[in-house]
């Protein structure tokens, strides 16, 4: 029989090693899956880990990689405030949807003027505050009339799915577009297009931004007294109260950050990789980023590596999909595995198993 | 005395890191009110888990009446005669003391049937219960005579009883006291754990007397003095809190009907709270607990906003101002809750001392937070209120209750306050350290500071207070010079109203 025994610390090397092991346990699992709808495991996993960044075409796939880690850890990293106090943000997808939809706005209002000094800068404004308005619906009802939060931001989130189909067909549809839905592509205006900073690289200005914002959180939370108190509030409300922190100002702090960041990963994604405001703009990645925020175990440079890693499962679940055949929703059962078992690992933290003889009764 | 009960041979229990109980041996006899004395982590609770039933010692083996008792559950413990009344009590607030009661039994009867039991024995014991009366609406008191009268109905040779009367007013305990004697006039033995010693001089037979898990020694309580019983407990000797003459100074903390609607339904409202403290001051606010210190305290320390002129420092109002103001203006305060509230269990004792020294010792500038600087006050703090910790590193719920309440008082008292609230200063921590925490709190009034002292201990009240008044509901009391006043007066104070009625008289 396993029985649990809490320690009297948090283990430091299970904090560390529970990410690693439920990356290992997730391969495992997952190459049973594979095997089990008939595909050779181990090739399924090289081509998903491997293949990607090592493999004879890693120099397309590398910058896919960045592509896509970059709005994950963005997201990901404006989500690890409100979660490390306990506020729960789950709707950073719409944040992201609703951020798109004011950057891109800004770039078609000016279209076709060329300056793009004044409207690059706007449009990162406008996806900001485009997503801290959003953020701030749940969280008003939050601190005004005590509302559930995670109910109120994940609704959100289909209203801001239903008003992105509406804008792609209706007041941002390209008028050059022979009456096809989708706006213009920001990816033709040059003022307007989030490009790669070194051809060929991925390295997009969101991937900077994510970089910035990893740095930037990484001091706060060590040094800054707004990390503090955020620690704090989760470590323990009432103690935060003691401590002089203001329970309602922080959780709308970490809504403004949490949906500002998210809007801002939403305008890098619709200038740059989508290039438009579509129905299918939605990748769902503000709901990955809530993986990728736990996996990296709220700590901004474990969201950088889960953020890589999760962006990995992406690039490489799409070239197992073409080369092996492999259904997609098999890629997202990978990824919900992986906080899965982190989730179950994490046990290990706090509590050591002890292995006893079963004792009668 | 008489035949033995329970005989307890050579208990040992391990637990990783350290040895609860080592090698315990002794005996209650049939009818014998046996106390078990020991600061907090002397092992106590685990050698009375360990005769529940609730844990199994690694070595040694109990004897009842002559057979072996080994009980591998607390069921199979209750059927061998062995009740016990925890400290925390285990009650459903929204369901009647029949039923409550009801729910602890293995084939309940009707309630028509239990509730005449309950009558029954609450009549024959003395503990004056309704049976239909919901139990959210009882006070510390009453539940507490729900908990015994559940094991009374078990006929139990054997009732172990943890800190009883922690949660009672001075009469009340009389109450408890005159229900002990009668069941022990039947036969019944109790084992009785406290460290109030006092109580255990009063009520009981024999002593024995635990240390670092291991028996110090058996005696008779009666013939010892408080002291001596106490100094065999802690293992050396140490200094009583001593105060000096102090003069009192001008009012520094001034509270003007204070009233403040409870946050929620778990909590009391304050109603028309009035006090002064003068610098030099120990004001000892005494009461029954849940009967508004914690709402008071967190009025005083700034958590809860009042109308800003409810709470006046020098004359200056300053009701509508948060923690870090008040503290800035040298208004500091500790909470009774160690874990959670005074401190977050988890992060390091530099973090937790970083929480509330963050503006008065200059531990922050433009927002960032000087570690090194909080590093040394932290240290400061652990070295001159001798805190047991491996370092400041270490996270606070590691350290024992003591230690860590050590460094709570610690913390505030080093910050040079003019008025400090505490709540519960005391509270779990050992004779020793408890009287190096009152000699700062009357160093610190010595000092000019002025400070409340808001607890259930009425002994430290006594010792340590200048004046004293009791809330009771929300309400506070006249306040009146400790010096003078009696016990019973100041039972009569803390809420003659909740049920002091003595129904033994």
């Amino acid at each position: 029989m396993i029985r649990l025994e809490k320690r009297k610390e948090p283990s430091v090397f299970w904090i560390y090693a529970t990410p690693v092991l439920a990356v290992v346990l997730t391969m495992l699992v997952g190459g049973l899956l594979f095997a089990t709808i008939g595909k050779d495991p181990f090739l399924a996993i090289k081509t998903i880990f491997w293949d990607p960044i090592f493999g004879e075409f890693a120099f397309y796939y590398r910058p896919e990689v960045f592509k896509k880690a970059a709005p994950l850890v963005l997201i990901a990293i404006g989500l690890s405030y409100g979660f490390k106090a306990g506020i729960w943000n789950i709707g950073a997808e719409g944040q992201y949807i609703i951020g798109a939809i004011c950057g891109a706005g800004v770039a078609l209002a000016f279209y076709p003027s060329e300056a793009r000094w004044a409207i690059f800068p706007l449009m990162i404004v406008a996806g900001f505050l485009g997503g801290v308005i959003w953020a701030m619906i749940p969280a008003l009802l939050r601190v005004y009339f005590k509302t559930n939060e995670i109910l109120v931001s994940l609704m959100l989130v289909y209203v801001a799915e239903v008003l992105i189909k509406a804008f792609s067909i209706g007041l941002m549809r390209n008028p050059d577009g022979h009456g096809f839905p989708g706006s213009r592509n920001l990816n033709q205006y040059p003022a307007a297009a989030n490009m790669e900073l070194f051809a060929g690289t991925g390295m997009h200005w969101g991937v900077m931004a994510a970089l910035f914002s990893v740095v930037a959180t990484y001091v706060i939370l060590a040094k800054h007294q707004f990390g503090f108190f955020v620690r704090l509030t989760g470590e323990s409300p009432r103690a935060a109260g003691f401590a002089g922190v203001n329970a309602n100002r922080l959780i709308m702090l970490c809504f403004v950050i949490s949906g500002g960041l998210a809007g801002m990963a939403g305008l890098f994604e619709v200038a740059g990789p989508a290039g438009q405001i579509l129905g299918s703009f939605p990748a769902y990645y503000g709901f990955t980023a809530i993986i990728v925020a736990f996996l990296g175990r709220l700590h901004p440079v474990g969201i950088l590596l889960a953020g890589l890693l999760m962006a990995l499962t992406y690039v490489g679940g799409n070239a197992a999909e073409a080369a092996m055949n492999i259904p997609s929703a098999t890629i997202q059962i990978f990824q919900g595995m992986l906080l899965f078992s982190l989730l179950s690992v994490d046990v290990l933290t706090n509590y050591r198993p002890r292995f006893v003889a079963r004792q009668g009764a | 005395m008489s035949r033995i009960l329970l005989n307890i041979d050579g208990l040992t229990k391990a637990y990783p890191g350290v040895v609860a109980n080592d090698n315990v041996s002794f005996d209650i006899g049939h009818g014998e009110v046996h106390a078990l004395l020991g600061e907090n982590g002397a092992g106590k609770s685990t050698l009375v888990k360990m005769i529940y039933g609730l844990v199994k010692p690694d070595r040694g083996q109990m004897r009842m009446d002559g057979d072996v008792f080994t009980p591998s559950d607390p069921r199979q413990a209750r059927a061998s005669g062995v009740a016990m009344v925890f400290q925390h009590f285990s009650l459903f607030d929204a369901l009647s003391v029949a039923e409550n009661i009801a729910l602890g039994m293995e084939n309940p009867p009707s309630q028509r049937d239990l509730a005449k039991q309950i009558k029954e024995v609450s009549e024959n014991y003395g503990l004056p219960l309704d049976p239909r009366k919901t139990v959210g609406g009882l006070s510390a008191g009453e539940r507490q005579r729900v908990e015994i009268i559940r094991c009374l109905l078990q006929n139990p040779k054997l009732l172990i009883m943890d800190e009883p009367t922690s949660v009672l007013t001075p009469q009340e305990v009389n109450i408890l006291f005159e229900t002990l004697r009668k069941l022990k006039s039947e036969g019944t033995s109790i084992l009785y754990i406290s460290h109030k010693l006092d109580e255990i001089r009063t009520i009981c037979d024999t002593a024995t007397i635990l240390r670092h898990g291991k028996k110090v020694d058996t005696c008779v309580p009666r013939e010892k003095s408080a002291r001596e019983l106490a100094e065999m407990m802690v293992g050396a000797s140490f200094a009583s809190p001593s105060r000096s003459d102090r003069t009192l100074g001008d009012v520094l903390l001034r509270v003007k009907n204070l009233s403040l609607a409870a946050a929620d339904s778990f909590s009391t409202s304050l109603r028309d709270v009035s006090f002064d403290v003068r610098a030099g001051e120990i004001l000892g606010i005494g009461g029954v607990a849940g009967n508004g210190q914690d709402e008071l305290l967190s009025a005083l320390s700034g958590e809860a906003r009042t109308q800003h002129d409810m709470v006046q420092l020098s004359g200056k109002p300053i009701g509508q101002q948060g923690p870090n103001d008040r503290r800035l203006l040298g208004v500091l305060s500790a909470p009774e809750e160690r874990l959670g509230h005074a401190a977050a269990p988890n992060m390091s004792l530099v973090e937790n001392a970083m929480m509330t020294a963050a503006s008065r010792q200059g531990l922050v500038s433009n927002g960032f937070l000087a570690w090194s600087k909080a590093k040394g006050f932290a240290d400061r703090v652990i070295s001159e209120f001798d805190v047991r910790t491996p370092s400041a590193n270490n996270a606070a719920r590691s350290l024992s209750g003591g230690n860590l309440q050590k460094f709570v008082i610690g913390r505030e008292v080093l910050q040079d306050p003019k008025v400090l609230v505490v709540n519960q200063p005391t509270w779990g921590v050992d004779a020793a350290a408890a009287a190096s925490i009152r000699q700062a709190l009357l160093d610190l009034a010595a000092g000019g500071a002025a400070i409340i002292v808001i607890s259930q201990d009425l002994d430290e009240l006594i010792e340590i207070s200048d004046n004293f008044a009791a809330l009771n509901e929300g309400r506070l009391s006249d306040i009146r010079p400790m010096q003078g006043l009696t016990v019973d007066q100041i039972g009569l104070m803390m809420g003659g109203a909740h049920d002091a009625e003595v129904a033994h008289a």
